[in-house]
């Protein structure tokens, strides 16, 4: 990875939940939601985890925040593992790392007034000499985000998707975080909407000098928005790199499979192919060796028996055997 | 050339509102012909999910098909008898919705629902459907069709369950499939094998599809023609290749440069400004001129025409007919 | 403290009380729309209610002396705490034994009455006056309804919280206390509690409520174990509020409309409930389930003495009735699904 030192990096991250059964609950299995992830998060720019249903990525944005306690891991921020601190001295790191969830009308109690929702994490970490100047911020906040300040009084259900998404931002924003989890932020919207958040977060980002890690399902979002992408596949990460070189040469058959899967709306462009056949194993019960083999494509007798490790390929990793092979010839690129 | 198989004018849909009755659809008009692909295109709040009802009488109460006509094979949907328009749902018409999570009955098996849907207008014995039903689940690409006969909805993932739904709705060959955002719900893998699997068998069974969505990538990948509706009114109409590569109409090139696709980095999302506007808020005219780039002054009071571009290409636009009148 | 001055106090608690809750509802945009609507939709069943508040509040305020024994009266009675229902009637209103409504005679034998015509609705074994013995009834059907429900609540609502957010131990702890709770019959350890503590009206309402609460708890931790994974409440998680501010701002909130349709609903249980503990003999002193409990004897003599029965049941019908109307407009109107409609 490059140079400057990350944001945040996570290492060996593991969340996984209980199965219980029987009359005294006992665990008879385990949902491995996050099997051993290592990302990182750099300074001021975009980290994509692309994965489809049952991947793991929204559970990741959950263990980052501590929303969901993982297993095993570190996550390094500051020069601190946040999985380390007891519940009272994760407070003040609250603050740095910031979350947006999909559904705008379920992230906002109905019963708030948008003042006083966005005011919150204000009250929380003391920001703010007393309520005239939270009331000050606000304004500030939600005309920064495009939306008149004089609505603050509302509550969320008299405002449109896109606008409460927009107040989401807004108090996300207001704890002046450096690293905001979007948790598929933009895929409950429409497709102009959907433009215009898009447009507002890299704003803030070039504004700001926030980091995102920007969790989503969305192909062409990620292209539009990413520096560096990370593939998930059954809690694990298959694939990463930069942007530009995942799209253009990817090098796991996942990863191929879901670009070769994404409609164009280019009428010259059409005839999707399915080349990941079948439905995804459950977490619970991943299929031995690489997990990825009963749906691949390229599979062969070694992918059922060996687990593969991510090989570095470019200036990212593939989880693949086929890319150990080409790893010698790897376009240092 | 033989008959659409579906034709629909002026049909309007209301639902109530706070202030009177509100069309959900206001005066919408295509045609579908035989074994044709039409995509009918738009976002939320558009109108094309209570079209799709409003074609089978499925509209949910308190709305109500207000007024228009509405020909399936023929034979008019709206002045039909209870027990006629059962026997138009199912073997002339069929659907499938987005959700197949809801669509199937959690209580029986997908097996059993399949036959009960063909036992229901043919007169077949069981052991007969049983095998029907086995062949179809084959030619939807369900593994194991026999043992999967008596699986539970529950015990399928989204995208077994959608293949069931397919198979059910083309069990009795129906002419004219309705589907109604069938793989908004799917992962995009998934979505691609459902895609290839309609393509496959639309050329197959030549049955005529009404596609409802809001995403233009799958359009892309099954119309054969678009319609692309805004605030309960269509504003363009024309074949893939004219509605996606020489869009005309404002809010459709809009909806174009804001998809973000995978060829595109860098310069800025093209967006379109506001929101839809409620029933209440709707200019008397073009209903998007309220967050038009290219308005001009008569556009909120006049309510444009039909505007035809080229052949099959029609356009509802002040602008654009003024463009053409140059 | 005398009695007296005590339930004046409470009384003058829970006015000032029900003024705060007005004035909160009020203030706020979200309740005042619902009040509005519910005053909407059922306005007499509303208005009845009130009717019956207003009595019961009425014979709850009471003091001693003033007035005046009367020639028949016991000038003993001028010393005890007399609300204004009683200051109603004249103290000597008393007959020796039975009569019609508005009969000049008494029932058995036809001796005129001190009072003809005064009795409304006749007299009972004792020759009160029954509209007085009725009225006297509403207090306590209300201290029933809503002196347990407030006790039934907070415990049901603090259970709940903590087993619904907490979980794991504390909410092993709760199930166990529930479902021991819910394994007894409820009859039983009610006689059981009443034959401990006393059968005092508090008692009664003590016992009433620790058989009341487990149905509402397992309610509200549902509820809450829903809530605690919404989104909006893992956002403020995320915003680093505190757990306890969280429970406050958010959870019971949202809690609220729960509450406002169990205690409306609950009311008309324990009335109801009380009438059945009467007729076993541990109700409470000048029920409507005691005078319904004592009509048992007169139905059975030759002629039949009906009014008794007759104003008890018809009282106790209409309240229960009422509260039921208000309780369905009640849970409609604050069904979150009906809210989000009327948004």
């Amino acid at each position: 990875m490059s140079g400057a030192l990350p944001l945040l990096r996570a290492e060996g991250l593991r969340t996984w939940f209980p199965i219980r059964k029987g009359i005294l609950q006992s665990t008879v299995g385990w949902v491995r939601a996050v099997d051993g992830v290592d990302l990182e998060v750099p300074v001021g720019r975009t980290l994509a985890l692309v994965g489809e249903s049952g991947c793991g990525k929204s559970t990741v944005g959950r263990s980052l925040l501590r929303l969901v306690e993982p297993q095993a891991g570190r996550l390094w921020f500051d020069g601190v593992d946040l999985l380390r601190l007891a519940p009272g001295a994760l407070h003040p790191y609250r603050r740095a790392i910031q979350i947006v969830f999909q559904d705008p009308l379920a992230s906002l109690d109905p019963r708030m007034r948008v003042r006083d929702a966005i005011a919150e994490g204000m009250q929380a970490f003391g920001i703010g000499a007393n309520e005239a100047e939270r009331t000050e911020r606000v304004a500030a906040l939600l005309a920064r985000v495009q939306l008149d300040p004089a609505q603050m009084w509302r509550y969320p259900h008299e405002f449109s998707g896109g606008q409460r998404q927009r107040i989401c931002i807004a108090r996300a924003l207001a704890v002046e975080p450096r690293l905001l989890i979007c948790d598929e932020a933009t895929s409950a919207l429409d497709v102009s909407i959907q433009a215009q958040i898009l447009n507002l977060l890299r704003d803030l980002q070039a504004e700001l000098g926030l980091a995102y890690l920007f969790i989503t399902h969305d192909l062409g979002v990620v292209r539009y928005l990413a520096d560096r992408v990370a593939v998930m596949y059954l809690g694990q990460i298959v694939e990463e790199g930069e942007t530009e070189r995942i799209f253009g040469d990817p090098r796991h058959p996942y990863t191929r499979g879901l670009l070769a899967a994404v409609p164009s709306v280019d009428p010259s462009r059409r005839g999707v192919r399915a080349h990941v056949r079948g439905d995804v194993p459950s977490p619970a019960h991943p299929p031995s060796g690489c997990r990825f083999h009963p749906r691949c494509p390229e599979a062969f007798e070694r992918c059922p028996r060996e687990e593969p490790r991510l090989v570095p390929v470019g200036d990212g990793a593939s989880r693949c055997f086929l890319a150990e092979g080409a790893a010698s010839t790897a376009d240092p690129s | 050339m033989s008959d659409p198989v579906l034709v629909v004018r002026d049909l309007v849909t209301s639902f109530p509102s706070a202030r009177g009755r509100a069309a959900a659809v206001d005066g919408v008009s295509f045609e579908l012909a035989e074994g044709e692909v039409l995509a009918l295109v738009g976002e939320s709040g558009c109108g094309k999910s209570v079209t799709a009802l409003s074609l089978l009488r499925l509209v949910p109460k308190p709305g109500r098909i207000e007024s228009g006509s509405i020909r399936i094979a023929g034979r008019e949907v709206l002045s039909l008898p209870v027990s006629e328009l059962r026997r138009v749902r199912g073997k002339e018409a069929a659907m499938i919705f987005q959700e197949p999570m809801t669509s199937l009955s959690p209580v029986v098996t997908v097996g059993a629902q399949v036959v009960e849907a063909l036992r229901l207008h043919e007169a077949i014995g069981a052991a007969q459907a049983r095998r029907r039903t086995t062949q179809l689940f084959d030619q939807v690409g369900i593994p194991d069709a026999e043992s999967r006969f008596d699986s539970y909805p529950h015990q399928l993932s989204g995208g077994l369950k959608q293949r069931v739904m397919i198979a059910m709705a083309l069990a009795l060959r129906p002419r004219l499939l309705i589907a109604d955002e069938p793989t908004t719900a799917l992962d995009v893998t998934i979505q691609a094998q459902i895609l290839e699997l309609m393509r496959d068998l639309q050329r197959e069974l030549g049955t005529a599809i009404l596609l409802i969505t809001h995403d233009l990538g799958v359009v892309n990948e099954l119309a054969d023609r678009i319609a692309v509706m805004y605030a309960g009114r269509l504003v363009e109409e024309g074949t893939r290749e004219q509605v996606l590569g020489d869009a005309r109409h404002p809010y459709t090139r809009g909806l174009l440069r804001a998809v973000p696709s995978l060829g595109r980095r860098g310069e800025r999302l093209a967006e379109i400004a506001g929101v839809v506007p409620t029933p209440q808020e709707r200019p008397i005219g073009c209903r998007f001129s309220t967050r038009c780039p290219v308005a001009l002054p008569r556009c909120p009071t006049d309510p444009p025409g039909d505007t035809p571009v080229a052949p099959g290409h029609v356009v509802r636009c002040h602008v654009v007919a003024q463009e053409l009148a140059r | 403290m005398e009695a007296h001055v005590v339930s004046n106090l409470v009384v003058a608690l829970l006015l000032a009380g029900a003024a705060a809750l007005a004035i909160g509802v009020r203030r706020n945009d979200l309740w005042r729309a619902s009040a509005v609507e519910l005053a909407r939709r059922r306005p007499i069943a509303l208005g009845v209610v009130g009717v019956y508040l207003a009595v019961a509040l009425l014979d709850s305020v009471s003091w001693v002396g003033g007035g005046d024994a009367g020639a028949g009266g016991n000038a003993l009675d001028l010393h005890r705490p007399r609300s204004l229902i009683d200051r109603a009637f004249p103290l000597d209103l008393d007959e020796k034994s039975y009569s019609a409504p508005l009969a000049s005679v008494e029932f058995y034998g036809g001796a005129p009455l001190d009072h003809p015509g005064r009795h409304l609705l006749g007299t009972d074994i004792l020759g009160r006056d029954v509209l007085h013995l009725t009225l006297e009834g509403t207090r306590v059907a209300l201290l029933v309804g809503g002196f347990t429900s407030l006790i039934v609540i907070p415990l049901a609502l603090l259970v709940g919280v903590s087993a619904g957010y907490f979980g794991r131990r504390i909410d092993d702890v709760a199930f166990f206390v529930m479902s021991t709770l819910a394994s007894i019959p409820n009859l039983l350890l009610l006689i059981a509690l009443i034959m401990a503590m006393g059968r005092g009206a508090v008692q009664v309402c003590v016992a009433m409520g620790v058989t009341s609460w487990v149905g509402f708890c397992r309610i509200v931790r549902g509820e809450t174990l829903k809530l605690r994974e919404l989104d909006y409440v893992q956002a403020a998680r995320a915003l680093g509020v505190s757990e306890p501010r969280l429970i406050w701002r958010h959870i019971l909130p949202n809690l609220m409309h729960l509450v406002v349709i169990t205690f409306v609903l609950l009311f008309s249980g324990l009335v109801l409930f009380e009438a059945i503990l009467s007729y076993l003999g541990i109700g409470i002193d000048g029920s409507w389930g005691q005078m319904i409990d004592q009509a048992r004897d007169e139905l059975a003599r030759d002629p039949i003495i009906w009014w008794n029965l007759a104003a008890a049941s018809s009282a106790l019908f209409a309240l229960i009735l009422a509260v039921n109307f208000v309780g369905d407009a009640v849970r409609d109107v604050l069904d979150p699904r009906t809210l989000r409609e009327r948004q």
